[in-house]
């Protein structure tokens, strides 16, 4: 056991990162970010698209660790653990705008007037830069970030913007939700908090708003290594339902969940729908979570199960034209395989658009020749267009061991800790 | 007699517990991992534990009392002890992150307790970060008056994120405190003195309290007699800089 723990941190200098996706809210296009990769598919053009890149390629020197599109579909922005975020134009896929980070990048949203970028880095600051007029972007132009606000030194997870854009919700690794008020001169930070989500009780992974035309100003939904999925009034910060999706994955599960919990890894609203897809650690498939808004509750709607494929999501993509749910599954920097950055694409198609009834058109995994862009997509997206399926298995192991290792708390016996103390190096030593 | 024997970390004459028996490092870092439990939101904080008094510990709620006042980094309770029989009816709380300087308050609260009846029952004490956890305690605009006396300076420019008061925490402390609320700092070191009056000055949530004001309000005399490290500095004669402001709605 001690080994065990003394082996994890010897090894955290080799980081595995998990498979991201992203979809174009028409579905124009779709991205995919694996290690410093970053693909992306043209499903207007049907063809593969190159990014242009002032900087020269490749374009991350490091793990990505978040992608979006703005919510208008006229930008996208990648960063990472290379501590660039870049801006890209999702028309001609041009770099148009870089912004340092001082630390390493772990959460990005775009404001949707597409006017502000913020992003957060590894030690709780979320940070905050104009972004440029589409069309007076010729050059390459280099943004300084000023501060926005701070969690005291915790890793944030997830930010996400209202759809109104009156608040920026930042998710941290100390059970947090924070919203806080987005000020009308950003440069000079964001001070006025309006409240704070408390009741998840590990971290949180992700957030996600679920509106309607009912409910312009939607509801904020969150995800947390707790295994449930929670609603939020972000305004009073109070806790509407709490769903445990945890348990319902468990029981489709032969071997049990190690710690009995499942962490929720991912979720993504399924856009112009009160249904959200929810990946779990160790589930083959993904949880559909049923808002049901008036009655400001969640009940688990149904679990699609992937069958005869090892598939398990790392990330959740989807738009609001075609009601379907693109998820990757894949990791980086593994070791002890020929494929070093593997990843795999898969579409749900039938999701019905903003249905009353939860799912009542069965939602079905699609083959691979089937999905948008068929093959040529997948190898794109994919890197190549078959992998072994075991290497799957290890990815997800590899990044449930990463996450775990990233964001949850080490609990040491008291007498390890106590023999850690005594062998600190500043204690002073009695001659 | 003999009982008393058997318990040497309580002094025999006062029966308050001795300091020497409480030693504990002088800082502590606030970046590491806690491993002591916190709860999950202000409503899960359990009144009946820290004022039985006030609130039976049948879960009957027979008092809407909220804790007004929070001293963080209360040390050895110096403050706690003065501000409890100068506002009697009102819930306050002491925060330290060192386990055994608070064990010690503990005792030293109980203690005061058991000697005067009925008096002290107002005062707690709590082992937590509250840099990482304070909207964990309290809610929105609960607060009337915060307290962050002689707090660790951390002279580096690299530990300037260790201090508990900085740009980012008064957003956090904004939120607790309701509008009209009063933030209290002192230090004896001019450099962090003048760190927190500028940190103060230039958030735009909190406004400086008038001279007069000042004079008039009882709590200040507190500031740097009440505390054990403010007496170590009027011992020393060492200079003191406090910053006093309150909580106003941002024009905008």
């Amino acid at each position: 056991m001690d080994n065990q723990i003394e082996e994890r941190e010897n090894n955290r200098d080799i980081e595995v990162t998990p498979a991201l996706i992203a979809v174009h809210p028409d579905q124009s296009f779709v991205s995919v970010a694996v290690g410093s990769d970053l693909r992306v598919y043209d499903l207007l053009g049907d063809c593969a698209v190159s990014l242009l890149d002032a900087s020269g390629s490749p374009s991350h020197k490091d793990s990505i660790r978040a992608i979006r599109y703005g919510a208008n579909g006229k930008l996208f922005v990648s960063a990472g653990d290379d501590k660039v975020v870049k801006i890209w134009s999702a028309d001609t896929w041009r770099c148009i705008s870089s912004v340092c980070s001082e630390k390493r990048v772990s959460a990005v949203a775009i404001r949707n007037d597409g006017r502000h970028v913020c992003f957060a880095d590894k030690f709780g600051v979320v940070w905050v830069a104009d972004l440029p007029e589409l069309d007076e972007s010729e050059a390459v132009v280099d943004k300084k970030a000023a501060p926005l606000l701070a969690h005291y030194c915790s890793i944030i997870t997830s930010l996400e913007f209202s759809p109104d854009g009156q608040f920026v919700i930042s998710a941290d690794r100390d059970f947090k939700i924070r919203v806080t008020v987005f000020p009308k001169k950003p440069l000079e930070g964001a001070h006025e908090i309006q409240s704070f989500c408390l009741g998840h009780t590990e971290f949180v992974s992700c957030l996600d708003f679920v509106c309607t035309v009912n409910y312009p100003q939607g509801f904020l939904v969150s995800g947390s290594g707790d295994s449930t999925v929670r609603l939020w009034d972000i305004t009073s910060g109070s806790l509407l339902d709490t769903c445990e999706v945890g348990a319902k994955a468990g029981h489709l599960e032969s071997d049990g969940s190690d710690e009995g919990y499942s962490t929720v890894t991912d979720l993504c609203v399924i856009l112009d729908s009160t249904l959200v897809a929810v990946a779990i650690q160790s589930l083959q498939g993904i949880v559909v979570v049923s808002c049901n808004l008036p009655a400001q509750s969640l009940s688990v709607a149904k679990v699609v199960s992937i069958a005869g494929e090892n598939f398990i999501p790392t990330s959740l993509g989807s738009s609001s034209s075609s009601g379907s749910l693109w998820m990757v599954t894949g990791a980086s920097n593994l070791p002890g395989f020929d494929y070093p950055s593997p990843s795999r694409v898969k579409v749900i198609s039938g999701f019905k658009k903003s249905s009353p009834e939860p799912v009542e058109h069965e939602p079905n995994v699609m083959e691979d020749d089937d999905i948008p862009g068929g093959m040529k997509l997948l190898e794109k997206l994919q890197g190549s267009a078959s992998i072994e399926e075991k290497v799957f298995l290890a990815a997800a192991e590899a990044v449930k061991t990463a996450m775990r290792n990233l964001l949850i708390k080490k609990q040491y016996p008291v007498e390890k800790r106590e023999f850690r103390k005594r062998t600190r190096n500043d204690k002073k030593i009695k001659q | 007699m003999l009982e008393k024997e058997t318990n040497p970390t309580i002094s025999k004459s006062t029966g308050l517990p001795r300091k020497r028996f409480y030693r504990a490092r002088a800082h502590s870092n606030p970046l590491s991992d806690s491993h002591f439990p916190i709860p999950v939101s202000p409503s899960h904080v359990d009144y009946s534990v820290h004022y039985p008094i006030f609130f039976a510990s049948d879960g009957q709620v027979n008092c809407s009392k909220k804790i007004q006042f929070a001293d963080v980094g209360c040390g050895f309770g110096g403050l706690l002890i003065s501000l409890s029989t100068l506002f009697p009816e009102t819930l306050m709380i002491g925060m330290e992150l060192r386990d055994k300087v608070t064990e010690y308050v503990k005792e030293r609260i109980s203690a005061l307790r058991v000697t005067n009846p009925g008096q002290y029952e107002n005062v707690s004490v709590v082992r937590t970060n509250s840099m990482k956890y304070i909207p964990n305690y309290f809610e929105k605009g609960q607060l009337t008056k915060m307290f962050f006396l002689f707090p660790d300076p951390h002279f580096k420019e690299k530990n300037h994120r260790r201090r508990v008061i900085s740009p980012q925490l008064l957003d956090e402390y904004a939120y607790v405190l309701g509008v009209g609320g009063i933030i209290y700092t002192i230090t004896d070191v001019e450099e962090l003195g003048d760190w927190m009056k500028s940190c103060l000055e230039n958030h735009p949530m909190f406004e400086p309290v008038t001279e007069e004001q000042l004079e008039a309000d009882p709590v200040v005399k507190l500031l740097s007699s009440a505390t054990e490290e403010g007496q170590k500095v009027a011992r020393n004669g060492g200079q003191t800089f406090q910053a006093v402001f309150r909580r106003i709605v941002p024009t905008s």
